[in-house]
């Protein structure tokens, strides 16, 4: 009788990737090393962050860039109760998973959000530092808190967390 | 234009193909399409194919599958790193320049294998978004929460949407989840992303299907009820979710002009949205009228055959079509974060040929 | 390219132009029906391909489908560990990872039986004598060592046997 079963083995998969970042992307990413956040204005005036390089409309290349605010207002969020976990660390692998790199920006509930920075027309995709999903509605203030040692990255931006003195916008 | 139709379809989904590999998936539904209509790989003109490497995490996957149908001699071939729709669009277009009169179209994925939350994360902007390996049901839910934040809808129509879909799986043999359950008893389970509940998230599913289209004269041959595609479009919307509104969905409506879904009656329309709240965006982007039966299988939402799903839909309306069942259908299927990328087929049988 | 207008707190900043950005994704990998009937056979020092029942080619190692007729392969054929070498390179360069001392022979060996030449290494022989049409066999791994994986061929190496004649594998080269 023939076993008709798999056999079954793990397979990581690895793309080291460096990417050129051409002059909008690599602006944005420069400035939040710098710890400030930067977009592209449109043609129809709007100011577009992250950055878009061309025009969403007319598709034409947008060239400047203007700095925008690190507060601003949640416009969507959810509260994640099971975040996707990283992969089992293969036993002996060198270098080491780096979470900070390979996973999510938490391994507790959390809640991703949309934010949309002051003096920006769009929203940024984040994260919020809270403990509990009722400290967080759409139109809360929250403000970007950097992190300490930063390397020109998304992650650069370590969570947003609400404005204790502010007031909500409409 | 060309006549061109849907002549057979099949497939194939589980929650979890533990031991057979992708050509082992996929070779037994590209046998039963065939021999539904009686033809060889060596009878059909052209062959295009939609699967991603990323799911399987071995580079050119989609070659080797190419071991389930028989390229031998060489065959003309193409395949789409998309959903089997677009692979079907590709050969709609191949038979409208008279390149050909018949064409396989198949696709395939195994969601299981890896975690499919981050593969699918891999397909968002690389500078700024796949770092966070933000995972789509969460960014699903931040789609669901501007419906709700707009007065668009609320969770009981979410958890309608669901309970729709789950006890119409029951008739499936092909959902992965299945079982009527009420509004009220769904609404009281926790949420997973919050406002969405595991329920309003498609299961992980392994599959495939196929479909084979002919033209003109070749479709009826084949075929006593063939279901003609009479318009077929696809759109996109920006990749920054930042950037969109996004309690609505342009392409899927630009995509259903183009493709003439207003033209006529829609008895049945089968919608590839795999969160609840995205059948609501849909439904209302295609103008749908409240007579359409939406989503009979049960759609994505009880089987998710991610990078089959969408050709599925196409293949349950024809089916419909050529049993009789229904005259007129339409069916969608999207790629990408929150509906991003659209396509809309429309079908009818004989009715105004 | 179109210059861009910057903000003045970009002045005397060093603009980052290119980024590292790593990702890795994690799998269980299903070798298939087919190819485990195979691996499980080859811990037990038997090669065991499989027959297409269109074509009658048979496949080692077997993927469950015939690649030129598209269905099933289902009837298994038990070959010997004798074959003939249909083609070969000396590999002189090193890459990472390599487990092999420089230079070294990989040969297609076509299984005596079988249809399907499979990649394999060379031993026991100058790298300046192997040649198309030698006739080779398997050199196992010890019994305690073996696992469902090719490797359990340590390589193949020349049974001594006169040359095969170009007609049995021609139709391999």
């Amino acid at each position: 009788m023939t076993d008709d079963t798999s056999l079954r083995a793990p397979l990581v998969i690895e793309y080291p990737f460096t990417r050129t970042t051409g002059p909008v992307v690599g602006a944005f990413l420069t400035a939040l090393r710098e710890g400030f956040v930067v977009g592209t204005r449109a043609s129809d005036g709007r100011v577009l962050v992250p950055p878009a390089e061309f025009d969403p409309v007319t598709n034409t290349p947008l060239t400047e860039v203007v700095e925008v605010g690190s507060e601003g207002v949640i416009t969507s969020w959810t509260w994640v109760t099971e975040p996707v976990p990283a992969p089992q660390r293969p036993a002996g692998e060198e270098p080491p998973w780096d979470p900070s790199v390979d996973a999510q920006p938490f391994d507790r509930p959390f809640a991703w959000v949309l934010v949309r920075l002051d003096g920006a027309d769009t929203s940024l995709l984040t994260v919020a530092d809270v403990e509990d999903p009722a400290q967080l509605h759409t139109g809360l203030r929250v403000r970007i808190r950097w992190r300490a040692e930063r390397e020109g990255s998304i992650r650069d931006i370590e969570a947003v967390e609400p404005v204790v003195s502010g007031e909500d916008l409409p | 234009m060309r006549d061109v139709a849907v002549v057979a379809f099949a497939q194939s989904a589980s929650a979890q193909e533990g031991d057979r590999n992708e050509v082992e998936v996929l070779m037994p539904v590209v046998t039963e399409v065939r021999d539904q209509v009686g033809v060889t790989t060596a009878d059909l003109d052209f062959v295009c194919s939609g699967s991603t490497d990323y799911q399987a995490g071995v580079p050119f996957s989609f070659v080797m599958t190419l071991d389930a149908i028989g390229p031998w001699p060489p065959i003309r071939e193409s395949h789409v790193d998309m959903d089997g729709a677009w692979a079907l669009y590709e050969a709609w277009v191949k038979i409208q320049m008279g390149a050909a009169d018949t064409a396989l179209v198949y696709a395939y994925g195994k969601s299981s294998p890896g975690d499919i939350r981050r593969v699918l994360s891999r397909q968002l902007d690389p500078y700024v978004t796949a770092p966070l390996w933000p995972d789509p049901d969460a960014l699903a839910a931040l789609q669901a929460r501007c419906l709700l934040d707009a007065d668009m809808a609320t969770e009981a129509d979410f958890a309608s949407v669901a309970a729709r879909s789950l006890a119409a799986a029951e008739a499936n043999p092909h959902a992965v989840v299945a079982g009527a359950r009420s509004v009220e008893d769904l609404l009281d389970e926790a949420y997973l992303a919050s406002p969405l509940r595991r329920h309003d998230c498609p299961p992980v599913t392994d599959g495939a299907a196929a479909v084979i289209l002919a033209a003109g004269d070749r479709a009826r041959d084949l075929c006593e009820r063939p279901a003609w595609i009479t318009g077929i479009d696809h759109r996109i919307d920006p990749h920054q979710l930042g950037m969109r509104d996004l309690t609505a969905a342009p392409s899927v409506r630009v995509a259903a002009e183009r493709a003439g879904v207003a033209d006529g009656p829609v008895d049945v329309a089968e919608l590839h949205t795999p969160y609840s709240h995205q059948e609501l965006i849909v439904r209302r982007e295609l103008g749908l009228a409240d007579g359409t039966e939406v989503n009979p299988s049960g759609g994505a939402l009880v089987a998710n055959a991610v990078m089959a799903a969408g050709l599925v839909r196409i293949g349950e309306v024809a089916e419909r079509i050529s049993s009789g069942r229904a005259g007129r259908g339409v069916a969608h299927a999207t790629s990408g974060p929150c509906l991003q990328q659209n396509l809309v087929c429309v079908l009818e049988g004989d009715r105004g040929r | 390219m179109t210059e861009l207008s910057l903000p003045a707190r970009f002045e005397g900043v060093e603009m980052i132009q290119r980024v590292r950005i790593p990702a890795r994704l994690a799998y269980e990998f299903t070798a298939g029906v087919a190819t485990s009937r195979f691996l499980r056979q080859v811990v037990r020092k038997r090669l065991v391909g499989e027959r297409c029942p269109v074509c009658t080619k048979v496949y080692v190692p077997p993927r469950g489908a015939c690649p030129t007729c598209g269905v099933a392969t289902a009837e298994q054929v038990e070959l010997g560990h004798t074959g003939t070498i249909t083609s070969y390179c000396i590999v002189n360069v090193a890459f990472y990872g390599q487990a092999m001392d420089l230079p070294y022979v990989s040969a297609l060996v076509l299984l005596d039986g079988s249809d399907l030449p499979i990649m394999h290494l060379i031993g026991e022989v100058p790298y300046d004598e192997v040649h198309m049409g030698m006739r080779v066999e398997a050199v196992w791994e010890d019994g305690d060592e073996m696992e469902p994986t090719l490797e359990a061929i340590r390589y193949f190496r020349p049974t001594g046997e006169p040359d095969a004649d170009p007609a049995t594998y021609g139709e391999h080269v």
